[in-house]
């Protein structure tokens, strides 16, 4: 396939909930093997960070951010349908009077 | 991705044969249990696991509290009569064997794993003086603090401890390989384990593993009912590769399996209707007992069982006057009066105008000890909550001390599901046991989810140290059998055929999933029909003739996700068998059929089905067949009770 009909193919998946940070990843591939729906691969060079090929089957355990050594070098982040509403109590009792 | 990037050699043409005496499927909290179990009776074990032991199974990520600890040195409660609620609680329709080792080895696990590097205390004295804390053994309660048996513990800290504890023990894990079958030999009219097949996830090697013995420790089904094609994760409460591969083989093996019609209404899919759980605003579960408020602030009153308005935070872990112990906070589960807890006073029961929507979950007015053992240590050690909702929450902002979190549904809920959307939970139906926990088939024992009725974290440890050490006393008598070749040979044509097919003509896993997922909501609802369960059966039927041969997998990882899906299938036909052999509706079983009478108390029995070479058999047990449970229990582990304690 071409490249450029390989950008044809391409398609926004319906959440990105791994999302790894190149400039901070070490490529050590903890994550790869500690994900039990098995949805990473690694990076195809050695040194590159791990590639998250099946973004739709994960379960959002969080286990690689655990695992990983470095802070920050992978976030969790659940889909915006997902992401839940919390309010400061004071501006519901601030609404009542 | 095509072949030639894949990532991992592709070895679909080679294969390994592995032999042990004692081989466990499925490395979850069961089968790690079991493992630990059998390796310290000097067994020779080999654990077979899907993803990555160290962290596998539904609670492999953490788990914040654990039930019926009845022998805990605090409790103020028996093993029998814990038992005796839990089967009163669904009317008989519980597994009173499994949830009687849960009710009096509970407690031995809780101590095994901390030797092995757990987490129960509160070492570190944060919550000294809180009245859920036992300041003596710094044990921590959760629900009825006056009789102390469920335990809140630092589950993160449990499922590495065990995988240590397997490798001292010298177990041989084998990580990222499916078990697709159970190797059985005939032996007369009986059924014997011999072992079992696999594929590596990652290179699509084939594995044979013999064994004199082996235990099934698999999840129970799932994603019957709920698909997404886009979010296939999120579509169901445990994890996405827990599918109930367990239940499916040992089906097509002819294992026994009971109470496969009771299916709930829908209460988790963050795929579809649901927020993440312990995410969203409510009050059970890790969230007891927070404070509910209405959308001007107002709180929700608890009220005890009777209705009694409840004035102090203290008197929501206590029972009501009269009453001896409570099992949870809430009547989520519709608990019956004599073992029912506090609850926030229930929408419908509201004066109109009286609270306004949405509801918020409010930990603010809570005593600090109560607020910051839900946010902090029981929202972090719970399953997925660490990091998504923990850690995440409060780097967005979210203070406990300020913020109120949003209700979507009603309780633990959040979400309102469609009558049709269907899940297997809360007790759900599984392999029949004895008390040995042993199938029907010879030398498959069977712990934690696999089972019928299961649930839980201590369930799950307990039935699967007890399991291990039932199939090592079994292995010492039994001698390993050569499989036949033929019932290889067949499995790998089974499992490798999808590959073989053109992918721009073929059915992947996603759309064989959906089309189960449809045909069940269609004929398998809320209310089921005969004629429309043998439409459900006709079409599922359709499915494995004419449409597995059109499914085709990209590489050794989509095709262990096609082979789920053809486990669900066989799991969602063994529920259409269920549901048209029970005939009347049972409230206990959330069963009820067009037109059929509610069943009466003499009615109660166990419908138990397996499949004989393509014959469905049937026959029927009384709920409580397992007789006086201590009596039996004691007959059936005298060498336990000698030691009494897993470590010598």
């Amino acid at each position: 396939m071409s490249n450029k009909l390989r950008a044809l193919k391409a398609e926004m998946p319906a959440a990105n909930p791994i999302i790894i940070d190149d400039e901070k990843c070490i490529a050590c591939n903890k994550c790869v093997e500690i994900c039990q729906v098995d949805l990473f691969v690694p990076g195809a060079e050695k040194g590159e960070s791990p590639l998250v090929l099946y973004p739709g089957e994960c379960w959002y355990c969080g286990n690689c951010v655990v695992v990983c050594p470095v802070e920050g070098a992978i976030t969790l982040r659940h889909p915006l349908m997902n992401q839940a509403r919390w309010v400061a109590k004071s501006d519901l009792l601030k609404k009542n009077k | 991705m095509n072949e030639n990037s894949w990532p991992y050699p592709l070895e679909y043409d080679k294969e390994e044969t592995i032999s042990c005496e004692v081989l466990v499927l499925g490395g979850g909290i069961a089968g790690c249990m079991a493992a630990i179990a059998a390796a310290r009776d000097g067994k020779e074990v080999v654990l077979v696991e899907k993803g990555a032991t160290k962290m596998s199974g539904a609670g492999g990520s953490g788990c914040d509290h654990w039930e019926s600890a009845a022998t805990n040195p605090c409790s103020k409660v028996t093993p029998e009569e814990l038992t005796q609620s839990m089967m009163d609680d669904n009317d008989g329709y519980n597994n009173g064997i499994s949830h009687y080792i849960e009710c009096r080895e509970g407690w031995d696990c809780m101590l095994d794993i901390e030797k092995m590097g757990g987490k129960i205390r509160d070492t570190g004295d944060e919550f000294k003086g809180a009245e859920f804390r036992d300041d003596d053994s710094k044990l921590m309660f959760a629900y009825d603090y006056e009789n102390r048996f469920t335990l809140r513990i630092w589950g993160s800290t449990f499922k590495p401890a065990m995988y240590k504890e397997l490798k001292r023990l010298g177990v041989k894990i084998y990580d990222r390989i499916m078990v697709t079958s159970l190797l059985t030999a005939k032996n007369g009219d009986e059924i014997q384990c011999i072992g079992a097949t696999g594929m590596h996830t990652r290179t699509g090697k084939f594995f044979v593993f013999k064994s004199k013995s082996s235990i099934m420790c698999m999840s129970r089904p799932a994603r019957i009912w709920l698909f997404s094609a886009e979010l296939p994760g999120l579509a169901e409460f445990r994890p996405t590769q827990c599918i109930g591969d367990g239940h499916a083989m040992g089906w097509r093996a002819g294992a026994e399996f009971t109470m496969m019609e009771k299916s709930v209404g829908a209460e988790f899919s963050a795929a579809g209707r649901s927020y993440p759980p312990y995410g969203a605003g409510n009050n059970h579960n890790t969230w007891y007992a927070a404070s509910m408020i209405d959308a001007t602030g107002k709180e929700i009153p608890y009220a005890d069982r009777d209705g009694n308005i409840l004035k102090t935070v203290s008197e929501r872990f206590k029972p009501a006057k009269g009453q001896k112990y409570f099992m949870k906070g809430g009547n989520i589960d519709d608990a019956n009066y004599e073992i029912d807890g506090p609850e926030t006073l229930s929408l419908d029961k509201f004066e109109h105008g009286t609270y306004k929507i949405p509801l918020y979950a409010d930990l603010s007015t809570l005593p600090e000890a109560e607020r910051k053992v839900i946010w902090g240590m029981m929202i972090g050690e719970e399953g997925k909550t660490k990091v998504p909702i923990y850690q995440n929450y409060t780097r967005a902002g979210f203070d406990p001390e300020k913020h109120v979190l949003q209700c979507y549904g009603t309780g633990w809920r959040s979400g309102q599901f469609l009558p049709q959307e269907r899940q297997l939970f809360g007790l759900p139906g599984g392999f029949m046991n004895d008390w040995q926990l042993q199938s029907n088939i010879k030398g498959l024992f069977v712990a934690g989810d696999a089972l019928y009725a299961s649930n839980c974290y201590g369930h799950a440890a307990a039935t699967g140290y007890y399991a291990g050490r039932h199939a090592a006393k079994y292995a010492a008598d039994a001698e390993m059998k050569e499989p036949s070749i033929s019932q290889i040979e067949n499995e790998k044509k089974r499992i490798f055929a999808p590959l073989k097919n053109n992918p721009a003509k073929s059915i992947g896993w996603k759309e064989l999933n959906m089309g189960i997922a449809k045909t069940m909501q269609n004929y398998c609802g809320d209310v089921k029909h005969d004629e429309l369960l043998d439409i459900g059966l006709t079409v599922l039927k359709e499915y494995e003739e004419d449409i597995l041969s059109q499914t085709f997998a990209y590489n050794p990882h989509e095709l262990t996700r096609l082979l789920e899906v053809f486990d669900i299938l066989t799991n969602a036909q063994i529920i259409l068998l269920a549901s048209k052999a029970r005939k009347n509706n049972s409230k206990s079983l959330c069963f009820t059929k067009a037109g059929s009478a509610d069943e009466k108390t003499s009615e109660k029995k166990l419908i138990i089905l397996k499949n004989e070479e393509g014959e469905i058999k049937q026959r029927e047990l009384p709920v409580d067949f397992f007789g006086d449970l201590q009596e039996n229990y004691e007959k059936h582990n005298t060498d336990y009770l000698k030691t009494n304690s897993h470590v010598e």
